[in-house]
């Protein structure tokens, strides 16, 4: 066994951190943070010019701050924190040292670099071609350069994961199966891999056809695997999330899942079929067949729904049961009302819960419906579902986990407390009324991503209902208090690590200390579940799926008015 | 509702379920999580886009 490392005992965890996983767990949440920053601010000018009154940025501007928004959001900020947490779900929860530091390094540098060499090519300013890049409409090569040593470095850093679950089986760090927030992170862990390497099999060709070694990308090819690796690299978001949550569930309530078995049978579909929702984004393209279209999204795609259905339930359900046996018995939902509304860790975890299962899951669903989806696709109803999935859903939860790891693992008590207990309301609340107005908009046909929406001075100029205006307008104001909601995360984050006062390292060790079972034995798997004793969890569950048949409903009878058959 | 299943004292010398098995190989679940989505979405649908009649 190697013993060339150190474990430090987190005295206010009980967290056992690996010297070399804990820097690179700092260093990759850190970098993630700062393109959070940089992709924040760029959100300015992208609402600032959707915003019909404003109106701020000229064309061009728009088109290359768009471009970076994309990508510094739902690529650089998202995989760096993932990274950490892919360490963080390894190392730290399995107790064991990180395999191969210095490869981790190679691929933090790796990503750094191809973060950075993606940005300055786009502000050069003739890359303006969109997070999908669609072909025939070609970036400098560096675009694609950057995007590929990126790529490279998040695969090693995933392979170094795997190693690392391999040091610690070998090593005996502990018994049984892996916990139940590592297996999340396993699946978040293979749906990168899925994702990555397609994103390499389509942008080395595209790369190339850039210098001119290659001299044809089909368009249509392009766009089908690109959507491997765009759309399943939010599925990685997915995985990663959903795994905090159950160990922010641990973390506020002592909640031990409802049912480790179907919890990990969820993520298990996960790994099977959700890279498959893929094809929505085709729905409505020519050349891929019904067959494959309906395959993908409307029978595979819903064994993942189904899964997301399973979390949502078992996560409020662990943390129900484990405030009912603290006492809080009284009716439906004193559990709730108890519940530690003031630790931001605990709200933005819930808030994150209610508006991915709300708004972005049922809109998911009804986007992967391949007749609904005629209704709005390529509107900014799109925009407003993956921002209700990846900034409520994920941004949010990853927030959270960052007010626990400030004292945790970067070891600073966090400054500007008040202000932090509202952030994941404003953040929250903000985000779930701009996805809300962004689909209301998009169902009314609003496009995605046009600089202006009138196509204004020009011979197809269209004049929008009112309605339209006023919910692009509500998109500008819901956009700029979510950005402050964002400031507020950033100010207390990176104050903290600047100004907040030093807490004690805890314990250093040579050696680690295996981690008790906390995984159930062959026996346990088949144990049962804890049934109906979550019975607010199963009155909001039914809340739920009321609003999924009623919206889903409400769009077939939109559908249904499109045209004048009857 | 009992207690979490890892606290109580099971029999960890059983035969160990095939479903078990799987979860506990997560190299064999890359295998799975990669093969089937590269098959069913990028394969199938490139040979669409491939096999699409060219026009005369």
């Amino acid at each position: 066994m190697s013993t060339a490392t150190t474990y430090r005992t987190c005295p206010r965890s009980g967290l056992q951190f690996e010297k070399n996983a804990e820097s690179l767990m700092k260093a990759n949440a850190f970098i993630g943070v700062v393109w959070l920053l940089i992709g924040g601010i760029l959100a300015i000018g992208v609402v600032l010019t959707r915003w019909p009154a404003v109106h701020w940025l000229p064309a061009d501007k728009f088109y290359m701050v768009l471009t970076a928004h994309g990508i510094d959001m739902l690529i650089f900020w998202i995989i760096f924190f993932e990274v950490a947490v892919l360490y963080f779900a390894s190392s730290t929860l399995l107790r064991c040292r990180l395999a191969t530091p210095r490869v981790a390094w190679l691929a933090f540098a790796l990503m750094l670099v191809g973060s950075v060499l993606n940005n300055v090519t786009v502000f050069r300013g003739a890359s303006s071609v969109m997070m999908t890049s669609y072909v025939p409409m070609m970036a400098e090569p560096n675009f694609y350069l950057g995007l590929i040593l990126f790529a490279v470095g998040a695969l090693i850093a995933c392979f170094v994961f795997f190693g690392t679950l391999v040091v610690a089986k070998r090593e005996k760090t502990y018994d049984g199966s892996v916990p139940l927030v590592t297996f999340g992170a396993i699946t978040a862990a293979i749906i990168a891999v899925f994702t990555i390497s397609s994103g390499a099999i389509i942008l080395i060709p595209t790369w190339l056809k850039s210098v001119g070694i290659v001299h044809e990308v089909d368009a249509l090819v392009y766009r089908t695997v690109w959507w491997a690796f765009g759309h399943s690299s939010q599925q990685i978001n997915v995985a990663a999330h959903i795994s905090v949550w159950y160990l922010v569930a641990a973390v506020a309530f002592g909640a031990k899942p409802m049912s480790e078995r179907v919890s990990r049978m969820a993520f298990l579909l996960y790994i099977l079929f959700l890279q498959l929702a893929s094809a929505h984004h085709l729905l409505a393209d020519p050349g891929l067949s019904t067959p494959w279209k309906v395959v993908n999204t409307s029978y595979f795609m819903y064994f993942a729904v189904l899964a997301s259905m399973i979390h949502g339930l078992t996560i409020p359900g662990a943390m129900e049961v484990a405030q009912r046996r603290k006492g809080y018995t009284k009716g439906l939902f004193e559990w709730l009302r108890k519940a530690p509304w003031s630790n931001p860790t605990f709200s933005g975890v819930f808030i994150a819960i209610i508006g991915f299962g709300f708004l972005g899951g049922i809109s998911g669903v009804m986007m992967g419906t391949e007749q609904l989806n005629m209704i709005i696709h390529n509107t900014i109803y799109v925009p407003g579902h993956f921002h209700a999935t990846v900034v409520i859903g994920t941004t949010l939860t990853f927030m959270a986990l960052t007010y626990y790891l400030i004292p945790v693992l970067f070891k600073r008590e966090m400054v500007l407390p008040g202000l932090a207990k509202w952030q994941p309301y404003l953040f929250g609340f903000s985000m779930y009324f701009f996805c809300l107005v962004m689909m209301g908009a998009g169902t009314l046909g609003v496009e995605r991503r046009h600089w202006d929406m009138a196509f204004g001075g020009s011979p197809l100029a269209y004049e929008w209902p009112g309605a339209a205006y006023l919910m692009m307008g509500l998109v500008g104001i819901a956009g700029v208090a979510a950005i402050g909601g964002g400031a507020i995360y950033i100010l207390v984050t990176v104050g903290s690590l600047l100004f907040g006062r030093r807490l004690e390292d805890g314990e250093v060790s040579a050696r680690f200390v295996p981690l008790p079972r906390a995984a159930p034995t062959v026996i346990a798997q088949s144990y049962g579940s804890a049934g109906f004793a979550a019975p607010g969890t199963f009155a909001l569950a039914r809340v739920f799926l009321i609003s999924f048949v009623l919206y889903y409903f409400i769009n077939w009878k939109y559908l249904s008015t499109l045209w004048g058959l009857s | 509702m009992s207690d979490h299943p890892g606290n109580h004292g099971d029999d960890e010398h059983g035969p160990v379920p095939f479903m078990q098995q799987l979860l506990d190989n997560p190299f064999l679940l890359l295998f799975l999580g990669v093969l089937i989505p590269m098959l069913l979405y990028n394969l199938w649908g490139v040979i669409d886009i491939l096999t699409v009649p060219v026009t005369k």
